[in-house]
């Protein structure tokens, strides 16, 4: 709202009496300080104070009305068995989403590409829609497509080939693979679409060069294709890797607050259960300080792999 | 020549088959959500949705119970509607000023904040989630739209889509207008944000939807069932002890269907929006 006053008063003062005021707000010196202001403070105030205070109350216990500095007590308790199941849990998580929205959406972005499909719009935004649904939705749906019975969907398919109906919820790898499903078919169709942006930016000559040079469809796709999208794949890993570690809500819509053996936990579930629930705000943050981490590291590797060091522009 | 032809024929079947299986297993949870919405809702979460249904049963009553008494879920609603729309005026304004002024003007620590929201755009939420949550607590903000919104503010993501679609305006117009005698705020809003429009859109729609299905943090600063934004107010219904199953079914397919609403009219916006981060570089 800052900068609509100032701009209302330079027109008003301008129509009136040019002051200096007006003059030195409507310099092109100064204008887009003002342009960012408002962003800057409302980025210092809910980011950048919180990030520090964070990493401040991961050295303190802190209760309500009562804080005290405890050094490295809180990162001490960390390495503890509940943590490395959520740590587990969390990048076998990743790896098998990494996995799957990857090759998936890469062998489908280059079909819907290729002159071989019919419809390619229709089918593009019919595997786009998941994206659209909350989790929470999406989640509630596949619980029930899920469900203990022998009448939910699952299990009648299972059933087809002997196989007694299975306690999805309750198993550890039946529990991954219910988060593990939901995530993949959520965002199978957002990451197809970086792919196909990805697809656009190979030149044609270099497959009219391949076809004068009489290579193969499979010889193609592995000289040009591929290495055309190394960056995307690069880009497309990387943030996957990161919602990955992120993962909270796919956990959250089968099991709330607690899973059978903590099958269902996650990093930031444990931020959640510990921080929130336990109230226990300085462990929670120092959770938080170890997940920070881990996701700069896995930026900085990306930031690596794309040369971004190596260019000096922006 | 023929055989090499029909070869080719052979695939181009095979190929827009497995897609169209591979369309319907996309689509299947959301049909199995509507068909599902007008089946009994204490059977569907005794026994799950099933392949097979007897079609006679199928009627509106979880429709009908919803838009007669359900009025809690209407508060979700129109909670959702406020804080998605206060989110997306509050941000674009925010962004957009900053990813102007950034493609736009030459000023001394341009570059020195875009590196800034770059950087940003890098601090997953979860670690400032517990700092953010004391804060509300100080503020007395907890349970109120404030709360959840505040830090929606901060949207690195559109500052950067902003300044890359700014780059690409004429900047001859910006000159024009200062002949004509605008000043610099003029320019910006009455010139250089119309052209901006369509990178309005897609942000509008990516805020918009990141706001309307959040969870974690509305979770966390939401107290009262009255305030509860629909994801927290469904995730509510979702126990296995619950007897509103009626308004968990149906309440969740009108929490989707007018996204896939605005989705079959604007999807090019969606997709823009949806995809931003692949636009770097």
């Amino acid at each position: 709202m800052l900068s609509t006053d100032k701009s209302t008063s330079v027109q008003l003062s301008q129509t009136k009496q040019p002051n200096k005021v007006a003059k030195f707000l409507n310099s092109k010196k100064v204008v887009p300080y003002v342009f960012v202001s408002p962003f800057l403070l409302s980025f210092l105030i809910f980011t950048l104070y919180p990030a520090i205070k964070g990493i401040i109350m991961s050295f303190q216990s802190v209760l309500p009305g009562q804080v005290e500095f405890i050094g490295i007590r809180n990162y001490e308790r960390i390495f503890n068995p509940t943590f490395y199941k959520a740590l587990g849990n969390t990048t076998v998580y990743v790896v098998l989403t990494v996995t799957i929205l990857t090759i998936l959406p890469i062998l489908f972005s280059i079909l819907l590409d290729s002159k071989l499909v019919k419809g390619k719009t229709v089918y593009r935004a019919a595997l786009f829609m998941p994206a659209l649904a909350s989790t929470i939705v999406a989640g509630m749906v596949f619980r029930l497509l899920f469900g203990e019975t022998d009448t939910a969907a699952a299990n009648q398919i299972v059933g087809w080939f002997g196989v007694d109906p299975i306690q999805w919820k309750y198993n550890a790898w039946s529990g991954m693979f219910l988060m593990v499903i939901l995530a993949s078919w959520k965002w199978m169709g957002v990451n197809i679409l970086y792919f196909l942006a990805g697809l656009q930016n190979i030149p044609n000559e270099l497959y009219e060069a391949a076809d004068i040079d009489g290579a193969s469809r499979i010889q193609k796709l592995w000289y040009v294709t591929l290495p055309f999208l190394k960056p995307v794949t690069i880009f497309v890993v990387t943030i996957s890797i990161i919602n990955g570690f992120r993962m909270f809500e796919e956990s959250f819509v089968f099991w709330s607050a607690g899973s059978p053996g903590n099958i269902g936990l996650t990093v930031v579930g444990y931020i959640y259960q510990q921080g929130i629930q336990q109230n226990d705000m300085g462990f929670g943050a120092a959770i938080g300080v170890i997940l920070m981490i881990i996701i700069f590291v896995i930026s900085l590797i990306q930031l690596f792999l794309t040369g971004a060091f190596k260019r000096g522009d922006e | 020549m023929n055989k090499q032809e029909s070869k080719n024929k052979g695939l181009k079947v095979l190929i827009n088959v497995s897609f169209i299986i591979v369309s319907f297993i996309a689509l299947f949870p959301i049909l199995s959500l509507l068909l599902s919405s007008l089946r009994p809702s204490s059977e569907l979460m005794r026994n799950g949705i099933s392949l097979t249904f007897d079609p006679s049963t199928l009627n509106f009553d979880n429709y009908t119970y919803i838009f007669t008494q359900a009025y809690q879920y209407w508060a979700w609603y129109g909670n959702s509607i406020t804080i998605s729309a206060l989110t997306i005026v509050l941000s674009l304004f925010f962004s957009s000023m900053v990813g102007y002024a950034l493609a736009c003007y030459d000023f001394k620590g341009r570059n020195f904040f875009f590196v800034l929201v770059l950087f940003i755009l890098m601090i997953p939420f979860e670690i400032l989630m517990l700092p953010l949550y004391k804060m509300m607590i100080s503020f007395q903000l907890i349970n109120t739209y404030a709360a959840v919104l505040l830090p929606a503010i901060v949207a690195p993501i559109a500052v950067f889509f902003f300044r890359q679609y700014a780059l690409g305006l004429p900047k001859e117009l910006m000159d024009a207008a200062r002949i004509d005698g605008s000043n610099e705020y003029g320019i910006f809003f009455k010139i250089m944000l119309p052209l901006m429009l369509p990178s309005l859109a897609a942000m509008a729609i990516l805020q918009g939807l990141g706001s309307w299905n959040n969870f974690l943090w509305p979770l966390i600063v939401l107290r009262s069932n009255d305030m509860f934004t629909l994801p927290i107010g469904l995730a509510t219904l979702l126990t296995p002890y619950g007897n509103n199953y009626d308004v968990l079914i149906a309440g969740s397919v009108m929490t989707i269907v007018p996204i896939i609403i605005l989705f079959i009219f604007f999807q090019k916006y969606f997709v823009s929006g949806l995809t931003v981060g692949g636009v770097k570089g």
